[in-house]
């Protein structure tokens, strides 16, 4: 029985370990934190393990969360106070209602309708600074979510590796 | 009766009910930054939080650029020093009549009994990385408030002014860029005296001369420096060259793009100039008060009769 990354698959996955969501987390905190020096299309890492999460175990991560990693990004930004926690709290609350459509797709239709939540979310950022006086930072601001929506099928299998490792193999076993 | 679901079954309140909660929160903590700026606090504290995942973030590019430095070859190495001699040379002569010049014009200063304007001190930083917000031109250097920074402090490179500090934190403080769009920068034109404010025009690389009338003595090629008058930056310090002039009739203000002449985007190291103003403190606003009236209410009564 093939691995399946959306809910057609026969095959069932073992339940997700807490200490692996908090660390995949942090490891996107960190890798947003590198210092990128603003070349346009890195991926919001952040963004990204949250709307996985969110669509994968709606019932563990949630809005409360999201708005949390939002403050923090603005903290190690320097962004508008905010601006981050409103659009993960929004990015958040869509992924969780499109949690149970979009796991009825294979990869790819999973990944336009991640791109349409990373762009959504983007959009959200940009209308609160354009209104607070920034400049608009040109078309190349969104070409990370581009990037992101792209990577989100390796993203899927890489996430799912532990979940999808038996204990000891078993052809007719749908664990 | 008892009606409550069973726990199990609870989860707490509906998703939209608590989107609508956070969401309105975040508002709220927007609006309290942008326009009354009370969340500095919480940001310093959240910012201390997350200070541990930036060095972490930032420790394998200290590791690569310290192998970077490490194998830098033998012959580039060389090649540098013999630039720097060079420039040295140049500089020393240079620093030579600057010393006497120095001299001379403290003299000059006691015969007149004017103070000096500036005590100048700097401290050398290194930037650690660009903000990542795409919105706002901002580095981050590796000095804070434990190293006397302080918010306000002018940043300068070899070539000129780089920016100015906005944030502190202990460890680290931001420096706005003089190319970001709400960053000004009071100039003066070296080769008439004419004074400006320069702004950063939004696209990262240029500045704009705004509010210059039509028929102003700007020309191509001018270089713009520090006015000092607004107490921040010290005289002298050059800004940018003119780069690009507009003149349309049909405008009050001329169109007058800069480019700047530090490398703002270039160099790994700055200097933060910490300075104390010996300027003396600006008049009481009351002063100023009671001289305005009496201004207005001539034509007042001039219009009466």
């Amino acid at each position: 029985m093939s691995v399946q990354f959306d809910n057609r698959s026969q095959r069932i996955l073992r339940p997700v370990k807490p200490g692996f969501i908090a660390v995949t987390i942090l490891v996107a905190l960190v890798l947003n934190m590198l210092p990128w020096r603003n070349i346009a299309g890195i991926p919001d890492w952040v963004a990204l393990a949250l709307v996985f999460w969110c669509v994968r175990e709606p019932r563990r991560i949630g809005i409360g969360l999201a708005w949390l990693l939002g403050i923090v990004m603005d903290a190690a930004n320097s962004a508008l106070f905010g601006q981050h926690a409103l659009a993960y709290s929004a990015l958040a609350f869509a992924s969780i209602a499109l949690s149970r459509r979009m796991l009825w797709f294979p990869l790819w239709p999973q990944a336009v309708h991640v791109l349409v939540l990373l762009l959504a979310s983007q959009l959200l950022m940009l209308a609160v600074r354009l209104f607070t006086g920034a400049a608009f930072p040109g078309f190349l601001y969104f070409a990370g979510s581009v990037i992101a929506a792209a990577l989100w099928p390796l993203v899927t299998i890489v996430l799912l590796i532990p979940q999808t490792l038996p204990d000891s193999m078993d052809e007719n076993r749908p664990i | 009766m008892d009606t409550t679901p069973p726990p199990f079954f609870n989860r707490g309140p509906a998703p939209l009910v608590r989107l609508t909660f956070f969401g309105l929160l975040a508002v709220l903590l927007m609006v309290l930054d942008a326009r009354f700026q009370y969340t500095e606090p919480l940001r310093q504290v959240i910012a201390l939080v997350a200070y541990p995942l930036q060095q972490a973030a930032l420790a394998p590019v200290r590791v690569a650029r310290a192998t970077f430095d490490y194998f830098t070859s033998k012959s580039a190495l060389e090649r540098e020093i013999d630039e720097l001699r060079a420039r040295h040379l140049q500089v020393a002569k240079d620093l030579v009549t600057l010393e006497a010049l120095a001299a001379e014009n403290a003299q000059l200063r006691r015969l007149m009994e004017a103070r000096e304007k500036w005590q100048r001190k700097s401290t050398l930083a290194e930037i650690l990385y660009a903000g990542r917000d795409p919105f706002a031109r901002r580095v981050v250097i590796d000095k804070g408030s434990s190293h006397g920074v302080r918010p306000g402090l002018a940043v300068i490179d070899e070539l000129g002014v780089v920016g100015q500090v906005t944030r502190v934190h202990p460890m680290l403080s931001e420096v706005t860029l003089i190319t970001d769009k709400n960053q000004a920068i009071p100039v003066q034109v070296v080769r008439n005296g004419l004074r400006a404010v320069a702004f950063g025009s939004g696209d990262g690389e240029t500045l704009d001369l705004r509010f210059m009338a039509a028929n102003a003595d700007v020309q191509n090629g001018d270089l713009l420096v520090t006015s000092g008058i607004d107490g921040t930056y010290p005289q002298g310090l050059p800004v940018a060259r003119v780069a690009r002039i507009e003149r349309d009739a049909a405008y009050v203000f001329a169109k007058i793009s800069l480019v700047p002449a530090a490398g703002t985007d270039r160099y790994r190291h700055v200097l933060v100039l910490s300075q104390d103003s010996l300027l003396p403190p600006p008049p009481p606003e009351a002063e100023t008060d009671k001289d305005r009236p009496s201004k207005m209410k001539r034509p007042r009564v001039r219009r009466d009769a």
